[in-house]
């Protein structure tokens, strides 16, 4: 049973019996987007998809599609910037940037 | 009704017997005086192949219970059994067991904590683990070890609380009776199939067990367990009724021997009960209105049913074979006092100590209790608690 | 093992919404093992950080069945699981053939885990133990713990005016299990994703206990950029820090021999846990390391050259 966090959380009675989550990658349902202070911009053009960014990223969080890398998933990116630092391609196919800077120029 | 067999059985034996013939999936066990040999004569009976069980001679107790939860959690009925230090070794995963609400059997053969170290009887190992959310059924003698181990199993299940069996060590898990055994068939029977509905070895439907609850979700959790605890009562009491309608031999929620009419009456579990029916038979003879309350059922405390049970007598005896070390009184005198408190029955109530690391509990020694709480209404009120049986 | 387009087209065994650091090394390792072991695995951890931030109620990034007991118990936990497996087995109730893997951090494993773990090699469960090993117990605060290096600075083995961190050098637990006679024990790292998922592959293919003792750098307890994961463990790598090799069936074979051997202070120089043995006042110190870090890679190398299979292969 997952709520988001603004909904009132179930009761004893409404719960599983016991210590027990049923079902698999719950975990889903809670972003941690939010905590980033940096965030990795694709440059299509240069990437190769090796996946390298995608097997090593610790939040499942590069988004492949049909073999080639699309795109972040940017509701989990905690912005480590391993992604940016593992891709082998010379001058990058990833970039960090700011998170603060990436949000505002969202908005505009 | 089932066919009996009868045959010459100890405690141990009696026990071995009962998981024999329920044949879980896994036990594991570690050796410990005196509950060894239970896991002892069931090495055998897979040794020769007579059980379907997995068994896992593991290198703690610690590691038995956590490879019970193991099984039980992956789907199995799981079974092991141990004493005293074993269990406390255990304990941590005696909590965590009941809080994943897993329906493991454990046969706690009652010996005494250490320190100091002592392989004999008392009540001590059972009592620490009293406040871990197992359901605790006390047997008076083999038969009833048995009887409790075979209905523990539909118990366990039925509310999703592990469930501990105990016999009182040495005194019953080596002492010799006469026992009446179910067929296998009537065992199979009345145990049935465990079908759980989410277990780990059903691999595509994922499931999480043992999460970690932050504030928002540890109380609810816990407070499920609490009614689980107090549905199990009536659980037990269904179960009960089944067996005696099968078996002739009736299990309740504690026994009454000769109480109803009874103005001084003894509550004592375990093997002590037996000895002390015996001198309330005698008491009796001699004009006494002497009475047993014998509770079989620690966890869940039968509190109102206790109560209502003892509201009648003049005195009470409760004798423990643990102490709390409150300072006061033992764990069981402390039910009983909150049970009558309840209903506003003030009744002079001694708590007697007694039995500690083996130590004989003879029937003279039950007799003076009588006496000494009959004397009671004509002295001044009730004394401190009492050591029976200790050298001053 | 598929390539890593294959890979991505399969379901995510652990997803993300967990609740690791930001260039969390542990979850990567999870995530690694589970892509080669595949949804038919039954996982059972230790209390720890991989616990922790992978299972808050309600929610669980583990997509295959998953248990946590306690602490000191992945090993006993697993044994119960994997006897119940063989008990259903044998009475014609599964059919299916199911990893099971048990994951344990350095002190869920080399400390208070040891005796459960050993119990269970000993008794030959058929079950891979995983131990990601960042050298303390880092979801309590860095600790210091059976497999943190010498001179490392922990909390409870701190550098101070009058201390240089951990006075003991760290367990060696791959040997502990190699010495058990188990028929596959290896050693791997974060940052090679071919190397572990092969193994992996490897140990699952094998009946009986195996043992996989993988290398994690922790941005936090280790104090480095988060961005440098994967990096620091290959650096432990290439300065034989963290010698990647396995044994099968008392065969040693060392799986990755550096073309270049590095100098071991050009790992220890990024990492805040030893910014002390920079100091010129410490460089005894730090030749010890290097000086330890050489004789445990010629012990090994010499393992190698002399090592023959316990039983024919």
């Amino acid at each position: 049973m997952v709520r988001s966090e603004k909904e009132k959380k179930p009761g004893w009675k409404e719960l599983p019996e016991g210590d027990l989550i049923i079902g698999g990658g719950t975990a889903k349902e809670f972003k941690t987007g939010g905590w980033r202070s940096k965030r990795p911009i694709l440059i299509p053009e240069k990437c190769i998809n090796c996946m390298t960014c995608w097997i090593y990223c610790p939040d499942s969080a590069v988004i492949v599609k049909d073999g080639k890398v699309v795109g972040f998933d940017y509701e989990y990116c905690k912005g480590c910037g391993i992604c940016e630092h593992e891709c082998p391609v010379k001058g990058k196919a990833i970039k960090m940037v700011s998170e603060k800077e990436a949000k505002a120029s969202e908005k505009k | 009704m089932a066919k009996s067999n009868v045959i010459a059985r100890t405690g141990n034996e009696a026990m071995a017997e009962a998981m024999r013939q329920i044949d879980p999936d896994v036990v594991a066990a570690y050796p410990i005086t005196p509950a060894t040999e239970i896991v002892q004569i069931f090495a055998g009976y897979v040794a020769d192949g007579v059980v379907k069980t997995e068994f896992i001679p593991v290198e703690s107790e610690h590691s038995a219970m956590s490879a019970c939860i193991g099984a039980s959690a992956a789907g199995g009925r799981a079974m092991t059994g141990t004493s005293s230090q074993g269990l406390a070794l255990m304990a941590e995963m005696l909590y965590i067991a009941a809080g994943l609400r897993l329906p493991i059997v454990l046969a706690d053969v009652n010996r005494a904590l250490s320190s100091p170290i002592n392989i004999h009887c008392d009540h001590s190992d059972t009592m620490m683990l009293k406040d871990s959310g197992w359901i605790q059924i006390f047997s008076e003698n083999a038969q009833e070890g048995y009887d409790n181990m075979i209905q523990a199993v539909r118990i366990a299940e039925g509310v999703r609380l592990p469930v501990m069996v105990t016999t009182d060590g040495f005194i019953i898990s080596h002492g010799m009776e006469r026992i009446e055994i179910l067929s296998d068939e009537d065992v199979k029977k009345f145990i049935g199939e465990y079908k759980p509905e989410h277990y780990l070895l059903k691999t595509e439907d994922p499931i999480t067990i043992g999460a970690l609850d932050l504030p928002d979700y540890y109380f609810e959790h816990r407070r499920q367990a609490a009614e689980a605890m107090k549905d199990s009562k009536s659980v037990i009491v269904d179960v009960g009724k089944d067996f005696a309608a099968r078996t002739g031999r009736t299990y309740e929620l504690f026994e009454k021997y000769k109480l109803d009419d009874a103005e001084f009456a003894i509550v004592a579990m375990g093997s002590t009960a037996g000895t002390t029916k015996v001198v309330v038979d005698s008491l009796r003879a001699k004009g006494m209105k002497a009475g047993l309350l014998k509770p079989r059922v620690f966890r869940p405390f039968p509190k109102e049913e206790i109560a209502e049970a003892l509201k009648n007598l003049k005195a009470i005896a409760v004798m423990d074979r643990s102490d709390s070390m409150n300072g006061h009184e033992g764990p069981l005198c402390l039910e009983v006092k909150a049970a009558l408190y309840d209903r506003s029955l003030s009744k002079p109530i001694v708590d007697y100590i007694y039995g500690l690391g083996g130590r004989e509990i003879r029937m003279q020694d039950i007799e003076d209790v009588y006496k000494e709480i009959s004397g009671i209404l004509k002295t001044k009120g009730v004394g401190e608690v009492k050591y029976l049986g200790v050298r001053e | 093992m598929a390539n890593l387009k294959e890979l991505a087209k399969q379901k995510e065994l652990f997803t993300g919404g967990h609740r690791g650091c930001a260039g969390c090394g542990a979850v990567m390792i999870a995530r690694q093992v589970l892509m080669a072991a595949g949804p038919d695995t039954v996982v059972v951890s230790a209390t720890g950080c991989l616990e922790v931030v992978s299972s808050i109620y309600p929610y669980t990034a583990w997509n295959v069945p998953f248990l946590h007991s306690a602490f000191e118990n992945a090993g006993a936990t697993i044994s119960g699981v994997e006897a119940l497996y063989k008990s259903w087995a044998r009475q014609g109730r599964i059919n299916k053939k199911i990893n099971f893997i048990a994951f344990g951090g350095d002190g869920g494993t080399y400390d208070i885990g040891l005796q459960s773990l050993s119990g269970a090699v000993e008794r030959g469960h058929n079950i891979l133990y995983v131990c990601y090993n960042n050298e303390a117990y880092m979801n309590t605060g860095v600790q210091r713990s059976g497999a943190t290096p010498k001179s490392a600075d922990t909390t409870t083995a701190p550098v101070g005016k009058v201390k240089k961190g951990k006075e003991q050098y760290r367990k060696d637990l791959t040997a502990i299990m190699i010495a058990h006679g188990i028929p596959y024990a290896a050693q791997s790292i974060v940052g090679n994703w071919r190397d572990l998922t092969s193994k992996v592959e490897k140990a699952l293919s094998i009946e009986g206990p195996k043992f996989i003792n993988v290398f994690q750098p922790c941005r936090l307890g280790w104090g480095y950029e988060p961005e440098l994961t994967c990096e620091m463990g290959r650096l432990a790598a290439d300065t034989c820090t963290w010698p990647l090799y396995e044994v099968l069936n008392g065969q040693y074979k060392i799986t990755y021999k550096p073309k270049e051997k590095k100098p071991v202070a050009e790992w220890i120089k990024l990492q805040g846990r030893f910014r002390h043995l920079m100091k010129p006042e410490n460089k005894g110190l730090l030749d010890e390391i290097q000086a330890l870090t050489d004789k445990n890679w010629e012990d090994l190398l010499k393992k190698e050259a002399a090592s023959a299979p316990l039983k024919a292969a």
